[in-house]
């Protein structure tokens, strides 16, 4: 590159300009190859998204369809002899006729009504009487207290004949959607050979099908009926624990975060208090679970494994989430806002409540979206309080026990019929994302709608 | 009166005076020509409310707090001596007794000493309830009482409240620490529990992890004998070795799409791709652990076994790589702020002396973001560590001292999930070692989550 050796030979300007496209191929190898492995790492990005959201999709849709049977279910009254359902009398005190009712109700309860699927199911099975004792194998057994609380509701449907949808045993959904080997030996079949064909016969002549799965949204968690088990309980507890979040970490989160952007004089407290709120944003959620097994059950002795716990706890987890999230729309609000109120003569607190704040809310309501969003999947701290416990029944209160929606995806993908509960549980999990999502869709839509740019 | 209802009345009392000081000052302001109202009316009609209904409150919370104790007392001194010194059957008789007062059934016949101490509880929770209630209503009529006089056009009522409602906002700023105290004193308290059962030697440096199950209800004896050893390390072996997958999965995929995409893709393909990939953050964990158990576990298995290696199904790898998936945004959208945040000069600059854009990328931008990038690989890693639900449901839970990330093991929080979630007695040893493993876990995540936001800050500071 010697300007002066202008008497340079060609060879030596030739070298050096082998030297510069070689070097040059090199380097835009190299530039190809940064570009190549970044956009790869965005598809294999891209790609296990899909993946995981296909995988979850392709298993658990089809459990929102189930198999049932329809039966001709003729309430016997042969069967069916019970006392007259009591109605409460002028005179008579609440309790009195909460306690005559209560005893109605367990005379009802104590009647057989499997007798009156097995009756219906007798009609429609082919050589039912040579396997009478297989026949009651078809219908989940949680439904002969669908018939009871029928029965219970309406007694005058004694001695009529109703055509119902009844939920089929949780091996037969298996069999009949194709979910089990079918050509395994007898020996390692769930159903007996008479069932399957039973199931295969009706399925063809169209007596079982599949239906959308009410029982998957409208019952609680079951143990021993395992086909009709639902998210309701779930879902009711999840609900609560929402409320309490929505109620208690938002506002408190919204007035520390004004405090700490507004009035808080710049010394070593406020810094430490920020420095721990930033802390505990980062905190693994498992921790707040020990917390809330430690304080709110082992000091103040609240109710284990109830929502209202649960709601604290998650609570205490989102609150430095939505501080932060509040500050920093506080921040994006110009100065000239608040010079121009104070300017005006109004007080400090006005100038905040009146003119700050409005402004600041779509950006606050977009964050405490999030953090209840965040809050409605988190699991792990829940299982800490006892969340974890099997709840039979759709809880009504805050202070009763109940289980939310990712554990009890949690405790279904533990169950023993794999078969039939990793779809059941995909469909759960399916249900919290869209529940998810749309929560996220509408905070985006809020944002959206009321983003201002100063 | 139950306490919802009593609530209830306090709000309609704070109402109807809230009215009662509107009215006032408008009479005051009327009557005053000359003399102008220091505040706004509805200012006077907070102040009055406030004054009345304030003061009874606080009196409602101090009562129910230390009226039942006070009442526990008075009950333990009319109860039969021989009851009062046995702490057990002391329980069960004011049980009992509680039961009898708010006449539920009891078990057995109520002795004579019982049913009287039961008259005596229930008409001393009678007695406390009226005195209470007197004392809330004479306050709260003093408070409005004198609210309601001292509005005047010289009484600076926006002031007062101010100064209320900013004890109200510093109040709600201290939950926060007062969280993280209690995080740290609740699980120092327990903490120091457990080490009265175990030295701190064996549980921070053993290196077997076989708790065993307690023998609740036994005696004090078993817990002395056999009690199984608390050595933390193959846990934190388990812990480490899976973040350590997860980071190596995380780290180059996060990285490399944070580079492209706020380098080379178009605007268009960055607005579409970025918030897919955020996605990933909001997915619930327990989604992940169901996503490795039935999907990713059994198909690095299968994978293994053509490549010939014995790979488990629940194994460090299959929860190491799910958690890297999930931790990709972390690091991918933290990088790609600080990319993007690195000045446009730095980057002409050598462009200018000829560098190619990967040159320039490689040469001034990342060593010019590193300390950025570094503090969201702390904050993705300190995640990796806390992480829960993943390792729960696909780590294998077996508690070994092993550096093969094929095998199956277990980390800090499944052991603090099993052993709190067990058949186990609270005060055993083999629940209380969740709080002391939850201290050590959260020690571990504080000091990377706190050199993680020092770099950060620092960091930004730099360029602003």
């Amino acid at each position: 590159m010697n300007m002066n050796s202008n008497n340079g030979s060609v060879s030596d300007n030739q070298l050096i300009k082998n030297k510069v496209a070689a070097s040059l191929a090199r380097r835009h190898r190299q530039e190809k190859l940064l570009r190549g492995t970044g956009l790869a790492a965005v598809l294999i990005s891209l790609a296990l998204v899909s993946l995981l959201f296909i995988n979850i999709f392709s298993k658990g849709l089809p459990a929102f369809w189930q198999t049932s049977i329809t039966l001709d279910i003729y309430f016997d009254p042969s069967v069916l002899q019970i006392s007259e359902k009591p109605v409460q009398r002028a005179d008579e005190h609440d309790n009195a006729f909460r306690q005559r009712d209560l005893e109605w109700r367990s005379e009802v309860g104590r009647i057989n009504f499997n007798r009156l699927i097995s009756t219906a199911l007798m009609d429609v099975l082919p050589d039912a009487e040579q396997h009478r004792r297989h026949v009651l194998r078809m219908v989940t057994s949680g439904e002969r207290f669908a018939l009871r609380d029928m029965v219970i509701n309406d007694p005058s449907i004694i001695g009529s004949t109703q055509r119902l949808h009844l939920l089929t045993d949780a091996n037969i959904d298996v069999w009949i959607k194709g979910n089990i080997d079918r050509s395994l030996p007898d020996h390692q079949q769930q159903l007996s050979p008479i069932v399957r064909q039973w199931a295969d016969a009706l399925y063809a002549n169209g007596t079982i099908k599949n239906r959308f799965s009410f029982a998957l949204f409208m019952n609680p968690d079951s143990r021993s009926s395992l086909a009709s088990a639902g998210l309701a309980g779930a879902f009711m507890g999840s609900l609560f624990m929402m409320l309490i979040v929505m109620f208690l970490a938002v506002p408190l989160g919204v007035a520390a975060a004004i405090y700490l952007e507004e009035f808080a004089p710049r010394n070593k407290l406020t810094d430490l208090i920020e420095v721990n709120i930033n802390n505990l944003a980062a905190v693994p959620s498992i921790v707040f679970g020990l917390l809330g097994a430690a304080v709110f059950i082992g000091m103040f002795n609240l109710p284990m494994s109830t929502p209202l716990v649960g709601g604290l706890v998650l609570s205490l987890m989102t609150l430095p989430t939505v501080i932060i999230a509040t500050r920093s729309s506080l921040k994006a609000i110009p100065p000239s806002i608040r010079q121009a109120a104070l300017g005006l003569g109004a007080s400090k607190m006005q100038t905040i409540f009146h003119h700050v704040l409005p402004l600041a809310i779509p950006g606050i309501l977009t964050a405490s979206i999030l953090g209840v969003a965040q809050a409605l999947g988190e699991a792990a701290p829940l299982l800490l309080i006892g969340m974890k416990s099997f709840v039979a029944t759709v809880s009504v209160s805050p202070m009763e026990q109940s289980t939310a929606l990712p554990v009890q995806i949690f405790l279904w993908q533990g169950n023993e019929l794999r078969n039939f509960f990793e779809a059941r549980t995909s469909a759960a999990i399916i249900v919290l994302l869209t529940l998810m999502i749309s929560l996220n869709a509408v905070a985006i839509w809020l944002r959206k709608r009321f983003e201002q740019r100063w | 009166m139950s306490n919802l209802t009593l609530m209830i009345v306090l709000l309609a009392v704070l109402a109807i005076t809230y009215q009662l000081g509107l009215v006032r000052t408008r009479q005051i302001a009327g009557h005053n020509a000359t003399l102008r109202m220091h505040s706004r009316p509805h200012h006077y009609g907070v102040m009055v409310g406030l004054w009345t209904v304030l003061p009874a409150f606080f009196i409602f919370i101090i009562w129910s707090w230390s009226a039942p104790w006070a009442l526990n007392q008075l009950l333990i001194a009319q109860l039969p001596e021989h009851i009062v010194n046995d702490p057990q059957e002391l329980r069960v008789a004011i049980r009992r007794i509680s039961n009898l007062a708010a006449n539920f059934g009891i078990v057995s016949e109520a002795a004579t000493w019982e049913i009287q101490a039961a008259t005596f509880l229930s008409d001393a929770r009678q007695l406390s309830q009226t005195l209470m209630l007197a004392l809330m209503t004479t306050v709260a009529a003093a408070g409005a009482l004198y609210g309601y006089r001292s509005i005047s056009p010289l009484y600076r009522a926006r002031n007062h409240i101010e100064k209320i409602l900013q004890i109200v906002l510093v109040i709600c700023s201290s939950i926060a620490v007062l969280t993280t105290l209690g995080i740290v004193l609740s699980m120092v308290g327990e903490s120091l529990r457990f080490f009265s059962f175990v030295s701190p030697m064996d549980f921070f440096f053993g290196t077997t992890w076989n708790p065993r199950f307690s023998t609740a209800g036994v005696g004090e004896g078993s817990l002395t004998g056999d009690q199984g050893s608390f050595g933390m390390l193959p846990l934190l072996a388990g812990t480490f070795l899976i973040a350590l997958v997860a980071m190596s999965v995380a780290i180059p995929l996060g990285l490399l799409a944070a580079i492209y995409l706020a380098e080379y893709a178009s605007p268009k393909m960055r607005a579409t791709a970025k918030p897919i990939i955020e996605m990933l953050a909001g997915i619930p964990t327990i989604v992940y652990g169901f996503f490795a158990l039935v999907t990713v576990g059994p198909f690095l298995s299968m994978l293994g076994a053509h490549i010939g290696l014995d790979i488990r199904a629940t194994s460090a790898l299959t929860a190491g790589v799910v958690m890297g998936i999930m931790i990709i945004p972390f690091i991918s959208s933290l990088s790609d702020d600080i990319i993007t945040q690195v000045p446009k000069s730095l980057r002409d600059g050598s462009l200018g002396l000829g560098a190619t854009k990967s040159e320039t990328i490689r040469k001034v931008v990342l060593p010019a973001a590193l300390p950025g990038i570094v503090g969201a690989i702390l904050l993705g890693a300190s995640r990796a560590i806390g992480e829960t639900m993943i390792v729960v449901l696909a780590a294998g839970n077996s508690p070994s001292l092993t550096a093969n990330p094929f095998e199956a093991v277990s980390t800090i929080t499944v052991t603090i999930v099993n052993q709190l979630t067990g058949d186990n007695d609270f005060a055993s040893p083999q629940s209380l070692v969740a709080f002391a493993l939850g201290l050590t876990l959260f020690a571990i995540t504080l000091i990377l989550n706190v050199i993680a936001l020092v770099i950060v800050r620092k960091y930004r500071e730099q360029y602003e």
